[in-house]
């Protein structure tokens, strides 16, 4: 197709013990260390979940919030591979890396998080499945992706290895790997927010909508634009190298086009489900609200001019703004507007729930392992392009 | 460099799973089975002894739980992995009468419903939570349950509930003790019940029964059943011979509602109350089930695997031409 040439992968090279990777070795020795008195005494040694919220942030941070910071890999591959923007193909590496950790690690936490995890294997077992089942779909779907993108990436160990025959037989079905992981996340993506829609009027009413798998989609899509904003800059700067702006300020672009589809999806839901007037209400629930919607509008502030986007600095905020409004919606839909309905008023319990320290500390050193991992990777194997490539 | 033409097929392929949608069959909310097993609460007989809270846990074998500092009797607020039913008490102001809502108490028994069509059974990925097709009694099965508590969560009754002082913590839930049945013993709550305000038995002649109470004036004398109602079982069981328990006593000053007999599509626990539900604990809540809605979604997006498919073969045709066959070797 497009005849662009691009710089080729190599490895950024550089000492792999350095204060970043030793302040995440320590981290993630705590979350060891955390992890395996909760394996021993169980979920409530160390964390605050109860039967009010029975999920806690290693549910809705690490695997909602950190899959869908993981969708960087899918939305820059549909739009190299689907609408057939080449130009983009440098951000489909280190945007697949990004990806493969952080759903990889949110296949971990889920794990962590199960309470008769020795029986995972039924989710597998036919006669045990129950496809009504939205969590099936999603674990069945993640599952997959996560064997997909470690074949989408494979290539990069078979050039670091010199594995060119496989390398070259890979590249033939290149294109069905790269539709499969296309379709997965749009699918698992959208079912995560689905996963709310049986929990009812438990769910405050300015989240919980039969639309609420087109505003997953939609979001999964915008976090994972922002989140290639996010990671181009701080591996520049981490790695002293120049920004990719030719590329990062259309893809912002491109960005700006589905938040706007998203803003204009959520807003015609709450009209039409009649539920806009409990955003004025003098509740909790509202002010979050306005806080998620903020973190969606002021984009369109920060970088809405084509000379906006090309300042990096408001490319890197407008980023961290959206993966804070997606994070929003997830944690809102999950956690604050969560209420089990039944009971306060006659048995005097009131559940709460606020993450407890050592709950906190799992989740920092699962980002950890997820920092780590890129250092090694982007320093020793072939995914960032070669740095003279734009100097 | 077709590519304006390319990205409107893409947004095709991509548009195909949301529009395909609308023709697709929306599922309905189910409904109890025809041989239901369940209880009908009656809070206006109940006196709040909790005989049925201890012979609950004997009959489940689950430890006592304390809430007082002294230690000494099983004191749970509320159920738990390890209580499975529990009678809550209602207060307002000078609680001077029973059954009245103003200045009066009430008590109410918490346990599973059995709803017709349960969230926790939608829920569950890998159907360690069951409903009986005959009794329809929602089991739980802890040699596949994988721990993910989404039944928790999904529970509108606020019902299964996780051990989590337990490094191999199981959901705990009434099961309308099924276990016992095949020794001829019922519900133990309705066993113990000194005044018939558990009563075990067929929902439908539960229903009739509520229904009788209803239309009697309040304040007349009537016969009140005690322990079960009828001989009604699963296949293959036959409860234990017992004397006829009934008494004499007045009607409750009833709302007029059968709680149960609509909600969420009905359930097979029904439930009357003299003080309006939503003041002892009993939410409000549609006759359609959110697991309809769940399952109306997944089904129009996945139903046979039809779109999925049908978007696969979008994604891989536009890709096809897309992907350079030397992807990832660009030179």
């Amino acid at each position: 197709m497009s005849a662009q040439h691009h710089a080729k992968p190599t490895p950024v090279g550089g000492p792999l013990l350095n204060a970043v990777t030793l302040t995440a070795g320590v981290l993630i020795l705590i979350m060891a260390a955390i992890l395996a008195v909760r394996f021993f005494y169980g979920l409530g040694s160390v964390t605050n979940l109860n039967d009010g919220y029975p999920w806690g942030i290693w549910i809705v941070v690490d695997v909602m919030i950190g899959s869908a910071f993981a969708c960087g890999g899918f939305s820059v591959a549909m739009l190299v591979y689907i609408f057939n923007k080449q130009e983009y193909h440098p951000l489909v590496r280190p945007a697949l890396l990004a990806s493969l950790f952080g759903y990889t690690l949110a296949g971990v936490a889920v794990i962590i998080d199960l309470g008769r995890w020795w029986n995972v294997w039924n989710m597998y077992w036919p006669w045990s499945a129950n496809p009504n089942s939205v969590m099936f779909e999603v674990a069945i779907c993640i599952t997959l992706y996560i064997i997909v993108m470690w074949i989408e990436f494979a290539p990069t160990f078979f050039e670091k290895f010199s594995m060119n025959e496989a390398k070259r037989r890979l590249s033939k079905i290149m294109f069905l790997v790269i539709a499969l992981g296309t379709l997965l996340p749009m699918m698992h993506q959208s079912s995560l927010g689905t996963l709310w829609v049986v929990l009812g009027q438990q769910v405050h009413p300015l989240w919980q909508t039969p639309l609420v798998p087109l505003l997953f989609l939609l979001t999964a899509i915008i976090m994972g634009y922002a989140v290639v904003l996010f990671e181009s800059c701080v591996a520049s700067s981490a790695y002293r190298r120049s920004i990719e702006m030719h590329l990062l300020t259309p893809l912002a672009k491109v960005m700006l086009g589905v938040v706007a589809a998203y803003l204009v999806a959520r807003l015609a839901d709450l009209l039409w489900r009649g539920v806009i007037g409990l955003a004025f209400a003098p509740s909790l629930e509202a002010l979050m609200f306005w806080l998620e919607t903020a973190c969606f509008v002021a984009p369109f502030l920060l970088i809405g001019t084509e000379s906006q986007r090309r300042n990096p600095a408001r490319l890197f905020v407008a980023g961290i703004v959206i993966m804070l409004g997606g994070s929003l919606l997830r944690l809102n839909g999950f956690l604050i507007g969560y209420e089990t309905v039944i009971g306060a008023e006659t048995s005097g319990v009131n559940f709460r729930y606020f993450p407890s320290l050592t709950e906190i500390l799992v989740t920092v050193g699962m980002f950890s392992l997820e920092v780590l991992g890129y250092v090694i990777i982007t320093r020793r194997f072939p995914v960032l392009p070669r740095e003279e490539a734009h100097a | 460099m077709a590519t304006r033409r390319d990205f409107l097929k893409g947004a095709l392929a991509a548009g195909t799973l949301f529009g395909a949608g609308q023709t697709a069959q929306a599922r309905e909310t189910h409904h109890v089975p025809e041989g239901a097993l369940g209880l009908l609460y009656d809070a206006t007989l109940c006196v709040g002894c909790k005989a049925c809270v201890a012979a609950c846990k004997a009959a489940n074998g689950n430890p006592p739980e304390f809430s007082t500092v002294d230690h000494l009797w099983d004191t749970p607020l509320d159920t738990s992995g390890y209580t499975f039913n529990i009678i809550k008490m209602y207060r307002n102001g000078t609680m001077e009468t029973k059954d009245s809502e103003i200045n009066g108490y009430a008590f109410m028994k918490t346990s599973c419903m059995h709803c017709a069509d349960p969230s926790c059974v939608s829920a569950c990925p890998v159907s360690a939570m069951t409903k009986d097709p005959v009794t329809g009694i929602v089991k739980y099965d802890p040699n596949k349950c994988i721990g993910c508590r989404y039944c928790v969560a999904a529970c509108p009754f606020g019902i299964p509930k996780y051990q989590y002082d337990s490094p191999t913590g199981r959901i705990g839930k009434c099961e309308l003790c099924r276990h016992r049945h095949k020794d001829g013993h019922y519900s133990a709550c309705a066993e113990v019940c000194p005044t018939g305000a558990t009563l075990f038995g067929k929902t439908s002649d539960l229903l009739a029964e509520a229904k009788r109470r209803l239309s009697l004036k309040p304040g007349s004398i009537t016969t009140f059943p005690r322990g079960r109602l009828g001989e009604a079982a699963a296949p293959g069981v036959t409860w234990l011979p017992e004397p006829d328990q009934s008494y004499e006593g007045p009607v409750g000053h009833y709302q007029q509602h059968i709680y149960g007999e609509k909600e969420y599509g009905g359930t097979q626990v029904l439930k009357l109350s003299a003080v309006p539900f939503e003041k002892v604990g009993m939410p409000k809540l549609p006759p359609y089930s959110s697991a309809a809605t769940s399952e109306t979604i997944q089904h129009t997006l996945y139903g046979g695997l039809v779109m999925p498919i049908a978007v696969l073969a979008g994604l891989t045709f536009v890709a096809k031409r897309n992907v350079k066959p030397d992807e990832g070797d660009e030179q």
